[in-house]
């Protein structure tokens, strides 16, 4: 072992032996936040860009942050020259031609994006989509990087005095130009346990990333039971009822349950909240993977049902939308 | 021999936070006298805290002050944090250990290191 060079933005930074990347960093006056230094609070938690980090150092993360080469500074001992990031992908733009814009219900726009590069997405993911002025708002991406590596599509809901919204629905036109920002987020699929069950919950436009997700766990041969329970107050605010009924006639382990909670009870459909209705079909969770999406009411509820049900946190990916900011993890 | 072993080490170490740490914390989600204190969290950051806490009681390496324990808990003092839900966390810390078939003997050294913490917990 000897020194190692770690790579920040244009500082390169000297790693001693025997030295943590968190001990150089700190040495060198760079501001991380950190705490326990024990890999246990992991505030630590940074992101390398070039080689995968001793996986040591990615001790106690989750699948999906150790897939993007995240690691504990604290616990990590280089063992080659590494180049990392305390960005946010947030903070990186592509141009993006608009190439189909269409209504999949009275107030569910379809958006297809073209990259002029491939970007590295996976499905689940969001970006931030940015009008020319700046006005930004987070969107999950709803395809499957598989089928379409340089194209992205998106579910905007019309919003009542939505200033993105409002302005998708109106102006932006085909052959339009529109930034995205990185893809965020960790809501994703990953094909490491083919016969693990899948249970997806997702309200409103809360469908586009679980889509996305359950086309790629498809496309990837998945062979557990998924589970897909899509709700909304009323039967307008639900949309593919008939592309993914189709589905589950073309793949025997894919199930369907629309849900509606208000009063009206429409055939075909299950009454109560989307993951009121998830939780008392299935009895148990132990070692199912989870996925919630959309109103963080119900991420915030269907987390701690889930947990209490079996499954564990680490198995439980959620993305709240919060409507008029960020899309937060 | 045991004289050289620690507390941690005779419980199984980290393996033994890591088996520990969901049941527990399901055990504190599930009993009514405590669940509200925990509504607004984030489960997976609360999920870490828990195990931090796991940790320490289990006499493992860990960097937990008292001064830390005064902070973490002040808003939930305010909000009527007392005795009986201090007892009921140690309560569901030792059925947890049950659960595990650790020996009665290092649960109540683990409850012990528990206690230490309550003063501070409840801002005292």
């Amino acid at each position: 072992m000897s020194l190692k060079t770690i790579k920040l933005n244009d500082r390169e930074i000297a790693c001693q032996e025997d030295d943590s990347v968190l001990d150089a960093l700190l040495r060198d006056n760079i501001d991380i936040p950190n705490n326990c230094r024990k890999g246990v609070c992991q505030s630590c938690m940074i992101r390398s860009l070039d080689n995968a980090p001793p996986a040591a150092s990615q001790k106690g993360l989750t699948d999906v942050l150790q897939h993007q080469n995240y690691f504990l500074a604290c616990l990590c001992y280089p063992e080659q020259d590494m180049t990392i990031s305390l960005n946010k992908p947030k903070d990186f733009f592509t141009e993006t031609t608009v190439i189909d814009k269409k209504l999949l219900n009275s107030d569910m726009l379809l958006l297809t994006l073209k990259c002029s590069t491939p970007l590295d997405y996976y499905a689940g993911q969001f970006v931030n989509l940015k009008r020319h002025d700046g006005l930004q708002r987070s969107y999950s991406i709803a395809n499957n990087h598989l089928l379409n590596p340089d194209s992205l599509t998106f579910h905007i809901r019309k919003l009542k005095d939505g200033l993105f919204s409002e302005w998708a629905y109106q102006e932006l036109a085909v052959g339009d130009t529109l930034d995205i920002s990185d893809p965020q987020g960790l809501c994703y699929y990953l094909p490491n346990q083919l016969d693990q069950n899948l249970m997806l919950i997702g309200t409103g436009s809360g469908l586009a990333p679980l889509l996305g997700i359950i086309s790629e766990a498809l496309h990837q041969g998945h062979r557990g039971d998924i589970h897909l329970f899509h709700g909304s107050r009323e039967i307008e605010g639900l949309y593919l009822i008939e592309e993914m009924q189709q589905l589950t006639q073309q793949y025997q382990n894919f199930y369907y349950t629309p849900c509606l909670s208000s009063e009206t009870l429409a055939n075909g459909f299950a009454k109560g909240r989307a993951h009121d209705v998830a939780m008392s079909n299935i009895p148990s969770l132990k070692d199912w993977r989870i996925y919630l999406c959309g109103h963080p009411d119900m991420v915030h509820q269907a987390k701690r049902q889930a947990f209490l049900k079996g499954s564990a946190i680490q198995n439980i990916y959620a993305d709240a939308f919060h409507v008029g900011t960020a899309s937060v993890k | 021999m045991t004289e050289t072993t620690t507390l941690y080490e005779q419980l199984g170490g980290e393996a033994a936070v890591n088996a520990a740490v969901d049941i527990f914390y399901r055990k504190v989600l599930s009993d009514h006298r405590i669940n509200r204190f925990f509504d607004d969290v984030d489960m997976a950051k609360q999920a870490a805290k828990q195990k931090a806490f796991l940790t320490m009681a289990f006499g493992g390496p860990h960097n937990y002050t008292g001064e830390d324990m005064r902070k973490g808990h002040a808003h939930l003092v305010k909000l009527g944090l007392d005795d009986s839900h201090f007892d009921a966390v140690i309560e569901n810390l030792g059925a947890t250990l049950v659960e595990l078939n650790v020996p009665q003997e290092l649960i109540a050294q683990v409850a012990a290191i528990g206690e230490s913490t309550r003063n501070d917990v409840l801002g005292r």
